[in-house]
């Protein structure tokens, strides 16, 4: 089973406010992605707790439906 | 989980300085994200402990809730959830995975 780039995308928008949210499809098959994620709540949050943060955007569907997703997260830059 | 799968993970966790929860063994990965975080903790040469999460079918689920952690491979360091192969990587380019284990005093032998 695969999920639709724009799919992810808009699950982790509407999970995240504010978030910039680039997918690439790695293996052109719809099943591999890498996903980077700049968002403002990032900011003092570990990275294990930024993931956690778009794995519950994602709802569940991480290690199920999604198998593989290759994720970088941060906060953004000060201006 | 049960009560058992709980107490038999947090058992493993407690027992072991570096321990990867992952699929197959350190020799034979049966995933390329278990090989990679593998391949991560060979190149820092830490000693490491392993479970394969493929012949324990109440841990490979348990673990997830455990660590509210979706996916395996997972790293823990003297307790606590480090994260997933993606953590693993960036926290290894950037010298902060090798400065975690010798904070937690599991450096690498010289």
């Amino acid at each position: 089973m695969a999920m639709a780039a724009a799919e992810i995308e808009e699950l982790i928008r509407a999970g995240i406010p504010d978030a910039r949210v680039e997918i690439t499809d790695l293996a052109g098959d719809g099943d591999h992605y890498a996903a980077r994620v700049v968002a403002p709540m990032f900011k003092g949050m570990p990275r294990v707790r930024q993931h956690q943060a778009v794995y519950a955007a994602l709802g569940g569907r991480m290690g199920g439906v999604l198998h593989a997703l290759q994720l970088t997260t941060e906060a953004p830059a000060e201006e | 989980m049960t009560d058992d799968v709980h107490a038999r993970i947090q058992g493993l966790v407690d027992a072991n300085p570096v321990l990867l929860f992952m699929k197959g063994s350190p020799l034979f990965p049966q995933c390329g994200f278990s090989s990679r975080a593998i391949a991560i903790l060979t190149h820092l040469g830490v000693e490491f402990e392993s479970v394969d999460v493929l012949q324990d079918q109440g841990v490979r689920q348990g673990i997830k809730a455990f660590s509210d952690w979706p996916t395996i491979p997972q790293l823990y360091v003297r307790g606590e959830f480090v994260g997933g192969s993606d953590i693993m990587m960036e926290m290894y380019e950037s010298g902060e995975l090798a400065q975690l284990l010798a904070d937690k005093g599991v450096a690498a032998q010289a």
